[in-house]
């Protein structure tokens, strides 16, 4: 049997519709440029550093985490850019390159490979690292602190901040056109509204996210801020101005849409989406934080687990045969 | 391959082949090969207390007992000289006694079948029809003891780029009417059912059985979701379809009883779909025991290092690693895939991303259910996510996007239940 051919064996399926994660990652990146784009045109050198920074150092930790856990090195995948790229997203323009290089310690080693890599982190990566940062430097997120410097010709407030210190009274100060094209101060990647929603519908219709969880979390924001608006109008702001403000857009379309940390059944993304928007604007409203957006997707992120267990019975269960 | 559409919203659609999809709708005939090996499900792999020896005449359509007792028996393909005896390992172990035959130019046909057809009583013949062609085991549709009251007759296939049972519907149709009436006949069900895409519903109405068409998609011809779709009784997991009195048989053995009763000649030839490199599908009809690469030479297929070949089609089908591997009784098709076709699984954990989740024809949370797969949790498995609904599509795989064998980690996990007993204490 000397001439026998080799072929190659393997179980089925032989075929596979040729998806892979890096493909998903780099749509995602690509999602997310108009955003990016956007925030560098307006902030300039200092915001193409952080958001340089922030991919670069991101993919560093991943790979030191490869060398050190032994595994192969997984920066060819992309996920350590998109969660680089999606940090810088959430930061102001100005800062600092310290802060920069602990947050993408914090998303990628703390937030995500300490748990044993992609697939098995409970909590959103970003977020944790976002969550923490904002803790542990209070003045690093605020952001009319943070842009004290810049006068880019519109409204220089923050206006989540604007709101939870000067009341209603400011929300006439920004028109939903002002709101939508980033003309507002605000983390780089998280203020240009159409960008964001642009980047959002690409993604839901390539499937590459689920678009259950993103709409339900702006469904949840939108029903949750209209409430609160109708039973006092004087003390909270209507819910078009909570869709367009913070981090919502970008937490609808990118962070709580995050593979590991959201569930994969129909009725638990509906669930796990509005009850995130649920608690942006509870916090957002009687909380303490000026944008609840990272606590509310990370307290949702811890139910996952639960609410995953809600799921359709499979083909034959649950069936008494006489 | 069909890969993901541009925009991949929902699930994934994959549709049967049909007749349309066969180069000139037609079957081509093979000619007899020389050597013909034949291949016979044993789980006593034990070789001395065979009765056939090397060096034994053979005859075409003879019935060879394997064993002095215990009912195991090949069908002879062609007249010629048993030249080997050996034992073959296949898919999970499945053990084979394999027989091979140095075949005449011509055919001597063998007479027992057609003396024990002589008085009309198909208890004479059924012992002959164990092993025709298109169906795995007829035994399991034809029993004295808890015998069918429906019959399912799938006149679609079992996988894509497979067309061999409508192509048979489409040129057999009066065969097959003839065939469904002995059907009736000798397993006395009341009920016949003809599932057919809706391109073949003309040539099905004439079989006389009741005709349900169903839109082609994969994998609804599974039988147990055909089971939910159409008697709209949905199979336990824990119930075998004979159980719950429902036989599966397909349109091609329909009419190889057919054959068999009247025309008193054992059936041996297989209607086989090749799938050459470019996915052109062609039908050919060849003896059981062709060997593969009869069958390829004819058809100009070249295969050569590094491809696969396939029984089967290209969502559930079983790789095989020699070209001298003969067709059985029950292989609907043969596929080749070039080298740069083969995608080679991943071996990175699972992200969570819900694909396999939304492809999922049994709604099984396959996300949670290969991670106990992956750590070898089986009864877990069945126990908590449901392993044992699973109809075997392999869509899941197909739309991993880690490219994680999850089909593979399945059928391993059924697989050691099965060694283990432990499919009887999965609860319903």
């Amino acid at each position: 049997m000397a001439n026998q051919k080799l072929f190659v064996s393997s179980h089925a399926p032989y075929w596979h519709n040729r998806s892979s994660l890096s493909a998903k990652s780099y749509n995602i990146m690509l999602a997310a440029l108009p955003a990016v784009i956007m925030g560098i045109f307006q902030y300039g050198p200092p915001a193409l550093g952080v958001v340089a920074l922030s991919v670069s150092t991101a993919m560093i930790w991943e790979l030191i985490m490869n060398y050190v856990t032994k595994r192969q090195v997984s920066i060819g995948d992309g996920n350590a850019a998109v969660i680089g790229l999606l940090l810088a997203m959430l930061l102001p323009a100005t800062t600092p390159w310290w802060t920069v290089v602990i947050g993408t310690f914090l998303a990628v080693v703390v937030g995500k490979q300490i748990y044993g890599g992609i697939g098995c982190n409970p909590l959103n990566p970003t977020l944790v690292s976002i969550a923490i940062i904002m803790l542990s430097w209070k003045g690093l997120l605020d952001f009319d602190e943070a842009l004290v410097n810049y006068d880019l010709g519109f409204y220089m407030v923050y206006p989540l901040a604007a709101l939870k210190h000067l009341g209603t009274s400011v929300v006439s100060n920004y028109s939903v056109g002002e709101l939508l094209m980033g003309q507002y101060p605000g983390a780089i990647g998280s203020t240009f509204g159409l960008g964001l929603i642009i980047g959002g519908i690409y993604l839901i219709l390539r499937g590459m996210i689920r678009w259950e969880i993103s709409i339900s979390f702006l469904a949840g924001v939108f029903l949750t801020a209209f409430l609160f608006n109708i039973s006092d109008s004087e003390k909270y702001a209507g819910p078009l101005f909570h869709l367009l403000t913070g981090y919502t857009l970008i937490g609808a379309f990118f962070l709580a849409t995050e593979d590991s940390s959201s569930p994969v059944n129909f009725i638990p993304m509906l669930i796990y989406g509005a009850c995130a928007g649920f608690l942006t604007v509870l916090i957002r409203n009687i909380g303490a934080f000026v944008d609840g957006t990272v606590f509310a997707i990370l307290m949702m992120n811890v139910a996952n687990p639960l609410l995953d267990k809600i799921r359709p019975k499979s083909l034959g269960k649950g069936i008494k045969h006489a | 391959m069909i890969k993901k559409p541009f925009f991949g919203l929902g699930k994934p659609k994959l549709t049967y082949s049909g007749v349309r999809d066969i180069e000139g709708e037609d079957l081509k005939e093979i000619l007899p090969s020389p050597r013909i090996t034949l291949m016979h499900k044993s789980p006593n792999g034990d070789l001395g207390d065979l009765s056939l020896s090397i060096g034994d005449e053979v005859n075409t359509g003879q019935k060879l007992n394997l064993r002095e007792n215990g009912g195991e028996f090949l069908t002879s393909t062609a007249t010629g000289t048993i030249t080997d005896i050996s034992h073959t390992t296949g898919y999970a172990g499945q053990s084979f006694v394999s027989v091979a035959i140095e075949a005449k130019s011509k055919d001597l046909w063998d007479d027992e079948l057609e003396k024990a057809g002589k008085n009309e009583s198909p208890e004479n013949v059924l012992p002959f029809l164990s092993y025709i062609p298109g169906i795995s085991d007829l035994t399991s549709i034809i029993k004295t003891d808890n015998p069918p009251n429906t019959i399912i007759i799938n006149g679609l296939d079992r996988d894509l780029l497979i067309a061999t049972n409508q192509i048979i519907v489409k040129t057999e149709a009066e065969n097959l009417a003839e065939g469904v009436e002995y059907l009736k006949k000798i397993t006395g069900v009341k009920r016949v059912i003809f599932v057919v895409p809706p391109s073949l519903r003309m040539e099905a109405e004439q079989s006389g059985a009741e005709v349900k068409v169903i839109e082609p998609h994969y994998p609804d011809a599974t039988p147990r979701l055909l089971m939910k779709e159409i008697l709209d009784n949905p199979v336990s997991p824990s119930q075998s379809l004979e159980d719950l009195g429902v036989g599966f048989i397909s349109a091609e053995a329909v009419v190889a009883l057919r054959t068999a009763f009247v025309e008193g000649k054992m059936p041996v030839t297989k209607v086989v779909t090749v799938t050459d490199k470019n996915n052109r599908l062609t039908a050919v009809r060849a003896k059981v025991g062709t060997p593969v690469s009869d069958i390829l030479n004819a058809l100009n297929i070249d295969v050569s290092d590094g491809d696969r070949l396939v029984f089967g089609g290209p969502m559930s089908g079983r790789g095989i690693y020699s070209e001298d591997m003969p067709i059985l009784h029950d292989t609907d098709a043969i596929m080749v895939q070039d080298k740069d076709q083969v995608i080679p699984a991943g071996n990175d954990p699972c992200i969570n991303c819900g694909e396999c989740v939304r492809a999922c024809p049994a709604k099984l949370p396959v996300n949670m259910l290969i991670r106990l797969l992956e750590n070898g949790l089986y009864e877990e498995a069945v126990q908590e996510y449901d392993l044992l609904s699973c109809v075997e599509c392999g869509l899941c795989s197909y739309v991993c996007i880690m490219r994680i064998p999850i089909f593979h980690y399945i059928m391993l996990g059924k697989h050691e239940l099965a060694l283990t007993g432990g499919l009887e204490e999965s609860n319903g």
